[in-house]
C-alpha cells in the first residue's frame, strides 16, 4: 500500500509546480516536403518569441489530407498546394477563413552537376541526358508545374520517354543528387544557398514565374487545433517579419 | 474498377517477381546450403547481412541502393564498365533491388529445411555410391521439399508487395518500373480511393490465396514436419 | 591366413586421439568392441571415408583407399563398401523398393550386382518392399538397412552398432538374420557393438578397443578368455565353443553335441545331426571341484587344467582354463580358490551347470 497521507499532498505540490510550464502549449503540425528547411528555422523562432513550441511532420500534402480525414493529431496544415486545405475545409476538418497563401513555391531546373544546366535551361531541347526526373505530377505541385513548364517549350512529348517520378519532391532531389538523373525540376528551396540566396551547388536554372502556375502553398488551422492557444499562435507567427524573412531567404516568393 | 493501367502494373508486378524469384532461387540455394553447413567463422557475418533486408526500413535499403547503384557508386560504376548503363529506373534495376530484399525470404526458409535434414541422409547416400551433387538433386531437394515450396512463395509474393525499395529506386515509370504497390500508393495519394481499393483487393486477395494454398499444401506433405 | 584388410590410422582432434594399426582377416565377422569414446565407430568412419584421418593407409583386398604419404583419398561414394548405421537412416522419401535401388541405380551395370532376390529373402523384407520407412517397426528398418548396403555387393560390410538403438524385442528379431548373413556371406563384416552378447553370437575375430587403441585383437575365443582384456572380468564374462550335434535323446529332452576334445549334454536343440552350433558357456555357470565328482545333479563335468587366475579385489576371482584346446573361464569366490587351492597347471574338473546355444 502507497502511505497515501505522504504521497498525495506531493503529488499535489508537483502539479502544482507544473502547470505554468503547460501555460505555454506545443502543437502538432504537417508541414509539406518542399517547406523542410524554412519551417524547421522558423520553428526554432517561434519557440524563443512566443515560449509555445512546434512538432513538425514533414511528408507529402496527399498524404496528410488522408490522414486527417481518418482522425489524424494535427492540428495544422502548412500544404505545398492550395487543394490541400480547401479539401479539409470541405470535409469540415479545418476552421472556415484560417486559411491562407504563406509562401509561393519557386521552380528550378535543377542538376548535381555543375555547367550542366545552363541559365536559360537550354539543355532540355539540346538534350544529351539520359533521365530527368519530377515529382509525380498527380500528387505533387511542383511535378504538376514542371509538366506545365515542359509543356510551353513543347518538349513534353519528347522528354516523356527520360522522365522519372519521384514520390515527392525530397525524393526526386534524391534521385537528382545521387546522380542518377543528370537534371530535374525541384523546389528552390531544396538547393538555394541562403547566405547567397544563389543556387548552392551543382548548377540551374530558376524558371521564371510567368512559365507556370504559381505554386500556391496554403495553410489553415485544423479543428482539432481550435482549443490550442500554440496553433493560432503559430499561424499568427508566419505571417510575422521575422517569419517572412525565413521564407524569402530560403527562395520562396510572398504572397501579395 | 481496374483501369489499363492497373492491369500493366499487375503484369509488371508478376514479371519483376517471377524473374526476382527465379533469380533468388538459383542464388540464394547454395547460399543457404553453404550457411546450413558451414562452420566457418564468416558464416555469423554472412547470416547477418543477409538477414539485413528483414530489419532495414525498405527506404533505407533503397536509398543505399539508390546510390551505389548511381553512376558515382560501386555498383553503377562496374555495371557503367560492363557498358550497361546505371541500373535506377529500369527494369533490371528493379529485379537487382527486389532480389537483394527478398533474399532472406528464400535463404532463410533453404536454410532451416537443410539444416534439419542433417549429416545422416547425406551420409547414407555417399555410401551408396552417390556423389555429393547426385546426393543434393536425389536425397536433399526431396527432403527439403516444403522448405524449397515455401522459399519460392514467400520470395514471390515478398515481391510483390515490395514497395520502399521500388519507390526509391524504380522512379514510377509505367510499363518500366511502375509496379503495383506504387500504383496503389499513388491512387491513395492522389485520393482515388476506389481505385486503390480495387486493386488492393486483387493484391489482398492473390496473396492470402497463394498463402493459403501454400500452408494447405505443406500440411499434408509427409516430410512437413522438417520445417521449422 | 593372410590379412587382406590393412587399417592403419593416426587422428588427433585434441581431447580424443586415434591410433590403429591392424592386420584383419578378409572373411568372417570381426566386432571392434569397446565402451563409448574408445574410438570403436570412429574408426569404422574412417574407414568409411566418412572421416579422415590426418595421417592413414587403407587397403582392402589389395585396393588402396587411402594413403596420406601419396595423398590418396578416396571419397566414400567411390568406395565399393556397405555401410550399415547406428539409426537405420534410411530415406524417408522412398519406399523399401526404392531405398534398394538407390545404390543399384549408381553402380555400373557390368558390375557384379548382387542377387536383390535373394538378399530380399535373406533377411526376410519382400512383404515391406511398397511401404514407406514411416510405416516400419525399428528392427524392420534396420533389416532394410542391411539389405539396402549388400544389394550393392561391397567388398566390405560395415555395420555401426545396427542393434543399439532396438529395444530387446526387436535385437532377437535381427540376431538371427545377422547369424544368417554370417554363413551366407562371403565378404568381410566389420562389425562396432558395446555388447558382449552381440560378441558371443556374432563374433569370428574380436578388436578390444580403449581410450582410441587397440587394445587387443584375435580369434573370439582367444580373446573371450584372455585375464588381461577387461572381457573375462565382466558379470557376463562368457566363453563360446564350436561344437556339432551328435545325437538327440529324445527320452530326456536332451541332445549331445560333440567339440574336438569332448562332448556336452544340452537341452533338446532343435537341429540335425551333423549341424554346427555356437554353444555359449557364462563364466558364473561353472564351478570347479578338485575330485571328479560322482554324485551330482550336473550332467557336464569335464576334466581341465587351470592355465591362470586373477582376482577382481571385489571378494571374485576369474579362472582360466582349458579343456583340451578349448579355453573355458569360471567365476568363483575368492575364499574357493584359496580353500582349493588354485594355481597354474592344475588339474581340477569343471562342472557346467548351463548353456545356451548363439545359433
Amino acid at each position: 500500500m502507497l502511505p497515501n497521507r505522504f504521497f498525495r499532498p506531493l503529488i499535489v505540490a508537483w502539479l502544482i509546480l507544473l502547470a505554468p510550464a503547460s501555460w505555454a502549449a506545443t502543437t502538432l503540425v504537417a508541414v509539406a516536403a518542399n517547406f523542410t528547411k524554412p519551417m524547421t528555422e522558423i520553428a526554432a523562432e517561434f519557440e524563443k518569441s512566443t515560449g509555445h513550441s512546434a512538432k513538425l511532420s514533414f511528408g507529402s500534402t496527399g498524404k496528410f489530407v488522408s490522414q486527417m480525414e481518418n482522425g489524424g493529431p494535427f492540428e495544422v496544415l502548412l500544404a505545398a498546394d492550395e487543394t490541400g486545405p480547401q479539401k479539409l475545409l470541405q470535409d469540415g476538418l479545418a476552421v472556415p477563413g484560417s486559411e491562407f497563401i504563406y509562401a509561393l513555391g519557386k521552380l528550378v531546373l535543377w542538376s548535381a552537376t555543375p555547367g550542366t544546366v545552363d541559365d536559360q535551361g537550354k539543355i532540355l531541347s539540346v538534350g544529351g541526358f539520359k533521365h530527368l526526373a519530377l515529382a509525380d505530377p498527380k500528387l505533387a505541385p511542383y511535378g504538376a508545374a514542371a509538366v506545365e513548364v515542359l509543356k510551353k517549350m513543347g518538349l513534353k512529348e519528347k522528354l516523356q520517354p527520360l522522365i522519372v517520378q519521384g514520390e515527392n519532391i525530397a525524393q526526386t532531389y534524391q534521385f537528382i543528387s545521387t546522380a542518377n538523373a543528370e537534371l530535374g525540376f525541384v523546389a528552390l528551396s531544396q538547393v538555394i544557398d541562403i547566405n547567397s540566396g544563389k543556387i548552392g551547388s551543382g548548377s540551374g536554372w530558376i524558371i521564371p514565374n510567368s512559365d507556370y502556375t504559381p505554386i500556391r502553398q496554403g495553410a489553415v488551422l485544423l479543428k482539432k487545433g481550435v482549443e490550442n492557444p500554440a496553433a493560432q499562435a503559430l499561424l499568427d507567427y508566419l505571417k510575422s517579419a521575422p517569419a517572412l524573412a525565413i521564407i524569402k531567404k530560403y527562395g520562396y516568393d510572398l504572397s501579395k | 474498377m481496374l483501369t489499363s493501367a492497373d492491369f500493366d502494373t499487375l503484369l509488371l508486378t508478376f514479371k519483376v517477381a517471377s524473374i526476382s524469384t527465379a533469380l533468388m532461387m538459383v542464388l540464394g540455394t547454395p547460399l543457404a546450403w553453404w550457411l546450413a553447413r558451414t562452420s566457418s567463422a564468416w558464416k555469423g557475418i554472412i547470416n547477418a547481412v543477409v538477414a539485413l533486408p528483414l530489419v532495414l526500413p525498405p527506404t533505407v535499403l533503397g536509398f543505399y541502393l539508390l546510390v551505389m547503384m548511381g553512376p558515382a557508386g560501386v555498383i553503377g560504376e562496374f555495371t557503367n564498365w560492363l557498358g550497361i548503363g546505371t541500373l535506377p529506373f529500369t527494369f533490371a534495376g528493379l529485379v537487382v533491388a527486389s532480389v537483394l530484399y527478398s533474399i532472406p525470404f528464400v535463404v532463410q526458409p533453404l536454410q532451416a529445411a537443410f539444416a534439419t535434414i542433417g549429416e545422416l541422409p547425406l551420409e547414407a547416400a555417399a555410401t551408396l555410391r552417390a556423389s555429393p551433387l547426385d546426393t543434393f538433386f536425389s536425397v536433399v531437394m526431396p527432403l527439403a521439399k516444403p522448405g524449397f515450396l515455401t522459399a519460392i512463395i514467400l520470395g514471390f509474393t515478398h515481391t510483390v508487395g515490395e514497395f520502399g525499395v521500388v519507390l526509391m529506386v524504380g522512379g514510377n515509370i509505367p510499363d518500366k518500373t511502375r509496379v503495383v504497390s506504387v500504383q496503389i500508393y499513388n491512387h491513395v495519394e492522389a485520393m482515388d480511393y476506389s481505385d486503390a481499393h480495387w486493386l488492393a483487393g486483387v493484391l489482398l486477395v492473390f496473396s492470402f490465396t497463394v498463402l493459403l494454398t501454400l500452408y494447405t499444401v505443406l500440411k499434408t506433405q509427409p516430410t512437413a514436419h522438417q520445417l521449422k | 591366413m593372410t590379412n587382406p584388410i590393412i587399417v592403419r590410422f593416426r587422428l588427433d582432434y585434441g581431447a580424443f586421439q586415434l591410433a590403429v594399426d591392424l592386420s584383419l582377416p578378409g572373411s568372417g565377422i570381426t566386432v571392434l568392441f569397446g565402451h563409448s569414446g574408445s574410438g570403436k565407430t570412429t574408426l569404422l568412419r574412417c574407414i568409411a571415408g566418412l572421416q579422415r584421418a590426418q595421417q592413414g593407409y587403407l587397403e582392402i583386398n589389395g585396393n588402396v583407399w587411402q594413403d596420406s604419404e601419396r595423398g590418396v583419398f578416396l571419397p566414400t561414394h567411390k568406395r565399393p563398401l556397405g555401410y550399415v548405421f547406428q539409426e537405420a537412416n534410411l530415406f524417408p522419401h522412398l519406399t523399401v523398393a526404392g531405398n534398394l535401388q538407390f545404390g543399384l541405380k549408381r553402380i555400373a551395370k557390368q558390375s557384379n550386382t548382387a542377387d536383390l532376390q535373394h538378399i530380399v529373402e535373406l533377411l526376410g523384407i519382400a512383404h515391406l518392399l511398397k511401404r514407406l520407412p514411416d510405416c516400419l517397426s525399428g528392427g524392420e528398418r534396420q533389416r532394410v538397412a542391411i539389405a539396402r548396403a549388400l544389394a550393392l555387393n561391397p567388398q566390405i560390410l560395415l555395420m555401426d552398432e545396427p542393434l543399439a538403438s532396438l529395444d530387446a524385442k526387436r535385437k532377437h528379431e535381427i540376431l538371427p538374420f545377422l547369424s544368417r548373413l554370417h554363413s551366407e556371406l562371403a565378404i568381410p563384416v566389420l562389425y562396432v557393438t558395446h555388447s558382449q552378447q552381440e560378441v558371443a553370437q556374432l563374433a569370428d575375430t574380436l578388436v578390444i578397443m580403449e581410450d582410441g587403441r587397440v587394445q587387443a585383437s584375435g580369434p573370439l575365443a582367444e580373446m573371450q578368455s584372455r585375464l588381461d582384456v577387461p572381457l573375462a572380468q565382466d558379470r557376463d564374462a562368457a566363453t563360446v565353443w564350436q561344437a556339432t550335434v551328435s545325437e538327440h535323446e529324445t527320452d530326456y529332452y536332451l541332445t549331445r553335441v560333440v567339440f574336438a576334445d569332448g562332448a556336452l549334454s544340452l537341452p533338446l536343440v532343435d537341429a540335425a545331426v551333423g549341424t554346427p552350433l555356437r554353444v555359449q558357456i557364462y563364466a558364473r555357470d561353472v564351478s570347479i571341484a578338485l575330485e571328479a565328482p560322482t554324485a551330482t545333479s550336473i550332467l557336464n563335468v569335464l576334466p581341465a587344467t587351470v592355465t591362470g587366475l586373477a582376482d577382481d579385489h571385489g571378494g571374485r576371482t576369474v579362472v582360466r582354463l582349458q579343456v583340451g584346446n578349448q579355453a573355458l573361464l569360471a567365476h568363483i569366490t575368492r575364499k574357493s580358490a584359496l580353500l582349493l587351492g588354485l594355481h597354474a597347471d592344475m588339474a581340477v574338473y569343471v562342472q557346467i551347470k548351463g548353456t545356451s546355444i548363439l545359433n
